[in-house]
């Protein structure tokens, strides 16, 4: 099939419905709202329904509706949405349904701004809402990535009954990029017995709920969330790495600051310097792998942001104290530029830090 | 001898949980017997709501779905979107529906959605323990408004029936009690019609049920029954606010 | 072969399509291309500005700190993107809106007046398609058919008789580098 030159948003929109989405609901908030407009122009070609909710919190609570109804279903909205969208998020969570969410993330804290960030990391890899639970998220860096990640997200999301987010930024959003739609490898998807889908007196009732009043209960169920999480790590971790062997210095970023990293990589290779990177693709779960294959003569970790250092937290844990770690990070919307990139890993390489 | 009595289909074995009195259990009798005289238990998806009804998912037989506080009519929303041919209703209490949940049931009625709001309004919050509900009578005594709701300083009581019935959207508005037997009668009758105006795709449909609430009242069931007459229906009036011609 | 291009100017200017179009010609020749709009409040009525990468390697960064080009067509962008072009490169002034000359000696600056050239062409919307023309000619980073396929695309049939016009503006752009 032939490259088609899309806007990030839209790029989005399309993949979803390539993958079967037929509903979305949202809530109009910049960077993303070509995303929304994208869906209402085009699911109801689909036989599928736009919806725009009164709030994100209305909005969210019908994608837990839809879910449970047993729709591929979507929404999407930017940080402080995002923010409002935690309580469903958490209550999809817990009655284990699948969703995908899209957060086109902008500065914070607070209304913030609206220009590229990265500063919800913690709040999409920790839960974000209230509970033990994690969401499965994926931090693209093309559009290409992009449009492949949401193809599978909602596979993910149907195979472990789990919401599954999908964050970019304004540039993700905002650019255009050649993309081409390409099936995501076959997986086995249980059916969606669970459903509510009214019993035509054929079933007991299905039941779709997240209240376990008893402790004992909501512990079996929090442990067997937790057993599901397990084998998500195992299966579906996914990250990028370049010339870990002989780096000097290693470079950890996701998303759109990966692609600044990379310019940044190669302006030291010019100058003899020899630099790695690890791209965590999947933010949860994290890599802690490709930490492994860190070469002994490697001088120190660099992270780099679009935050005051969030990700780092979770370099830490996977480096484990074999290494020092360096933290470099514009935040509130403005990008880090190579050069400054550069800088820092020299002082790293040369001993200075 | 003649059956004159027995269980609706459209309950489960489930003993309910409700305290001694309450009239939840009469409400959802006769929410039961509707969906099962209408043969629409096979196709309804009921959604629960936090407060004191939040098991009702236990106890009405039907796919049934467990909302967040206040978010039962946005859940409806989203099912009723994906099965337009269900039978979708919300079953909320008076701080869920309005107060936490304002503006989903307002939205949910602005859009006309094809649902139904069973809206059990006992002037209280039950479940937490007797706090003051936003239909919480002026004067009347709560574990938050210990000297009476004082109207200066939480304002009035809100009339939802009277409220939604402004909305084009909202097909079937009413308003009963189930104080006694002749005004149960009358309720499921309400019920019933906006069931009816659902199946009709006519639009949103709620129907307010003045309920008691003895526990945190401090009053026995019958005292509880007297003081919703005497109380609570002269401040919120019974009666239709809107029907559809098709149903009327 | 990367090009790093800014093309700047008022909305209106057309700064937008023209960064699309030369990103859509890009790729219609297989190469790697991306596009990135400047976005927010600024786009309504103020200055808007798009970066553009046309490479033969897989795009890093779709921000252009060290632009190979820019194209400005207001005096604001002039002002704003002088300093983003690299040493030698390419600096292309749309000299109908703005009587400043470029203050830098270590790029190559061209005067363009493209709001004139466009006039005469008989639609001043066109004034964007003269400065890309210049680009065009100055670095043939695409082929102008390429542009041309692109415009058909994006023109569908309603705008289809625009494509001549077009052409032509591409043109006249390219002739006053060839001087």
């Amino acid at each position: 099939m032939a490259k088609i030159l899309m806007k990030g948003n839209e790029a989005i929109g399309a993949a979803a419905i390539k993958a079967g989405c037929k509903y979305f609901f949202g809530y109009p908030i910049t960077p993303q709202n070509e995303l929304p407009e994208y869906m209402s122009r085009e699911l109801p070609k689909v036989g599928g329904v736009f919806l725009q909710a009164e709030s994100e919190v209305a909005a969210i609570n019908m994608v837990y509706g839809a879910a449970g109804a047993g729709a591929r279903v979507m929404t999407s909205s930017s940080s402080p949405g995002i923010a409002l969208k935690q309580e469903g998020i958490s209550y999809i969570a817990g009655a284990e349904l699948p969703c995908v969410i899209v957060n086109i993330v902008r500065g914070g804290p607070g209304l913030g701004g609206i220009q590229p960030a990265q500063s919800d990391y913690y709040q999409s890899t920790r839960g974000g809402g209230n509970g033990d639970y994690r969401t499965v998220v994926y931090a693209p860096a093309t559009l290409q990535e992009t449009v492949d990640l949401v193809m599978e997200a909602f596979d993910v999301a149907d195979q472990y009954r789990i919401p599954v987010m999908v964050v970019g930024d304004g540039m993700i959003g905002q650019m255009m990029e050649p993309v081409e739609f390409k099936e995501p490898k076959k997986r086995n998807l249980p059916p969606k017995d669970w459903a509510t889908t009214g019993t035509k007196g054929q079933r007991k009732p299905n039941i779709i709920n997240s209240l376990f009043i008893d402790p004992k209960e909501l512990e079996d169920h929090v442990l067997r969330l937790e057993e599901k999480y397990k084998v998500i790590k195992q299966n579906e971790v996914r990250y990028e790495t370049y010339n870990l062997e002989d780096a000097d210095v290693v470079v950890v970023a996701y998303g759109t600051t990966s692609r600044v990293v990379k310019n940044a990589i190669a302006k030291c290779e010019a100058e003899g310097l020899r630099v790695g990177l690890i791209r965590p693709i999947t933010l949860w779960p994290f890599p802690d792998e490709a930490f492994e294959k860190i070469s002994d003569k490697t001088k120190g970790i660099l992270t780099v942001e679009m935050s005051t250092g969030q990700m780092i937290d979770d370099v830490k844990i996977a480096i484990n104290g074999r290494k020092p770690v360096y933290f470099y990070g514009r935040t509130g919307g403005m990008v880090p530029e190579p050069d400054a990139i550069v800088a820092e890993i020299k002082k790293i390489a040369g001993g200075e830090k | 001898m003649a059956k004159v009595f027995e269980r609706t289909k459209g309950l489960t074995d489930k003993p309910f949980h409700y305290c001694p009195g309450c009239t939840h259990g009469i409400i959802h009798r006769l929410v039961a017997e509707v969906l099962e005289e209408l043969d629409v238990l096979g196709k309804a998806i009921g959604v629960a709501p936090v407060g004191c009804s939040v098991f009702a998912y236990d106890y009405f037989n039907c796919d049934m779905h467990e909302a967040a506080h206040g978010r039962a009519p946005a859940v409806a929303t989203g099912i009723k979107r994906v099965h337009p041919d269900s039978v979708v209703f919300t079953y909320q209490g008076d701080g869920d529906l309005a107060s936490i949940g304002t503006a989903e049931i307002i939205h949910a009625a602005h859009r006309g959605e094809k649902i139904t709001t069973i809206f059990v309004n006992n002037a209280i919050y039950g479940m937490t323990g007797g706090q003051m509900a936003p239909t919480t009578l002026v004067g009347q005594k709560a574990t938050t408004a210990p000297y009476g709701r004082d109207e200066k300083h939480a304002g009035r009581p809100l009339k939802v029936a009277e409220m939604l019935a402004t909305i084009h959207g909202a097909k079937f508005v009413e308003r009963v009690s189930v104080h006694n037997p002749a005004n149960i009668r009358k309720a499921k009758k309400a019920i019933k019609k906006a069931f009816e105006v659902q199946l009709a795709g006519e639009g949103f449909g709620i129907v307010e049920v003045l309920s008691t609430c003895p526990t945190n009242w401090g009053l026995t069931p019958v005292e509880a029954l007297k003081w919703l007459e005497e109380n609570m229906i002269p401040y919120y009036p019974l009666g239709n606010f809107r029907t559809p011609e098709e149903v009327k | 072969m990367e090009e790093r291009v800014i093309m700047a100017g008022f909305g209106g200017q057309g700064v937008m399509s023209m960064g699309q179009l030369l990103t859509y010609a890009g790729m219609i020749e297989g190469k790697n291309v991306s596009w990135l709009p400047s976005y927010g409040p600024e786009m309504r009525g103020g200055t808007a500005n798009c970066n553009v990468i046309v490479s033969d390697k897989p795009v890093g960064s779709p921000i252009v700190t060290e632009a190979t080009a820019a194209i400005v067509m207001n005096r604001p962008s002039l002002d704003k993107f002088e300093s983003f072009v690299v040493k030698d490169g390419n600096l292309l002034i749309n000299s109908s809106l703005i009587d400043k000359k470029a203050e830098r000696d270590d790029i190559n600056a061209y005067y363009i007046p493209a709001n004139e050239i466009a006039v005469e062409l008989g639609n001043g919307k066109v004034a964007n398609m003269v400065m890309l023309g210049a680009y065009l000619e100055l670095t043939k980073a695409v082929k102008v058919e390429s542009v041309l396929e692109a415009l058909k695309k994006v023109f569908g049939k309603t705008k289809a008789h625009l494509i001549p016009l077009n052409e032509k503006a591409l043109e006249r752009g390219a002739e006053l580098i060839r001087k």
